[in-house]
């Protein structure tokens, strides 16, 4: 990704694109897309990567949380729904910190929820990909507590020591 | 700011999924934007996201990559403008009224109590409530559920101490009645999934008129 980011490398990208391209139609179709308006998204999900490159900060995401924060923004813009206003940006930690340091971090981290996930009781597992794929409204969700996930845990005090860091 | 009453992991997950109803989302983008504990647990419940991307695969068409690779060269989509704060309003809030505090159209709904509705897709509603120093927000209750953000001032009900940042999230078996509290007016942001009803002959007859 680095590359992609630093060298517009057309290499590497499709590398991204192969490994990425078929995660996000197969997230799409989960999420109830039909094939060909999710094959369609997965390409502009990927061409948007490569277009935004600049803005990709590994101190803030795994490349894997970014592709999914563009490919969620894509399936609201296609749905012309309800827009999701965004926070306000704000710098995520301290710019010394070497990216390739932070990448490696952050990759380790989604494998790490991914094992978590994977851990999850049926029940548990099935209830958060209903809350991703849209199949669960935000009562439905609200009503199941607790959540758990000690790796989410984990995950938010690594944010919000990233966020005390940051240079103002 | 000290915020002490923030967004539910529910609502953080389902904005991080980007499942949730404008008005929430809106709700939401305004907390976070003032609250870095949210914004950390939205980062988590995002990377979540990315771990669950990460678990699906539906394989490309053959040409896929090459059609990609195509694209490339063209030119890049007008990246949309970035949420600025204007005054007390928030990037996101910002946004949506067009301005800073005083490009915001009040209606007044008597007694000095004003809101302002803003444009949101249907299955939700937002508006601004300005309520001054002292005064009650009309009692209700409502069928689903409600966010309320307070952006100046501070308002008490039978939950709570509600200043500037601090979220109040309320569901249909809260029947609370708002009192602004003394010093600054009070200027909240307020969402619900549902209309409001009030209680008492005279604001219901009214509810139609002013779609509160």
């Amino acid at each position: 990704m680095l590359a992609v980011r630093d060298r517009q490398d057309k290499i590497a990208f499709a590398a991204l694109f192969r490994h990425f391209a078929p995660r996000v139609k197969g997230f799409l179709m989960k999420a109830g897309s039909d094939a060909a308006t999710a094959e369609e998204c997965a390409q502009d999900v990927l061409a948007t990567l490569w277009h935004k490159a600049h803005q990709f900060d590994p101190a803030r995401a795994s490349v894997a949380t970014w592709v999914f924060t563009i490919a969620r923004n894509r399936r609201i813009d296609v749905a012309r729904k309800d827009r999701r206003p965004e926070p306000e940006d704000v710098q995520w930690g301290p710019d010394d910190v070497p990216d390739q340091a932070d990448l490696y971090a952050a990759a380790e981290e989604t494998k790490r929820l991914q094992e978590a996930l994977a851990d999850l009781p049926e029940k548990q597992r099935q209830l958060i990909q209903r809350a991703y794929f849209g199949d669960l409204s935000h009562s439905e969700l609200a009503e199941e507590t607790g959540l758990p996930l000690g790796t989410i845990k984990s995950r938010i005090r690594l944010a919000l020591d990233r966020l005390r860091n940051k240079m103002t | 700011m000290t915020i002490k009453h923030h967004i539910s992991d529910a609502l953080l997950m389902g904005y991080a999924a980007g499942t949730l109803p404008e008005a929430f989302s809106l709700v939401i983008a305004t907390h976070v934007s003032l609250c870095d504990d949210c914004r950390a647990q939205l980062a988590a419940y995002e990377a979540v996201g990315g771990a669950l991307v990460e678990d699906q695969v539906a394989a490309m068409q053959d040409d896929a990559l090459g059609t990609c690779m195509a694209r490339l060269a063209g030119p890049a989509p007008v990246a949309s403008p970035v949420a600025v704060r204007q005054g007390i309003l928030p990037g996101p809030l910002a946004h949506y009224v067009g301005g800073d505090l005083s490009a915001v159209k009040w209606k007044s709904l008597g007694n000095g109590v004003r809101q302002a509705i803003l444009p949101t897709a249907r299955g939700s509603s937002a508006r601004l409530l300005y309520i001054p120093a002292g005064m009650a927000v009309p009692d209700h209750s409502h069928g689903g559920l409600e966010l309320t953000l307070v952006l100046q001032g501070a308002f008490r009900d039978a939950e709570g101490h509600y200043g500037p940042g601090d979220v109040e999230t309320a569901t249909e078996a809260v029947d609370h009645k708002p009192i602004a509290q003394a010093g600054a007016d009070c200027i909240c942001l307020a969402a619900t999934d549902a209309p409001l009803r009030f209680h008492g002959i005279f604001p219901r007859l009214l509810q139609p008129f002013f779609r509160i």
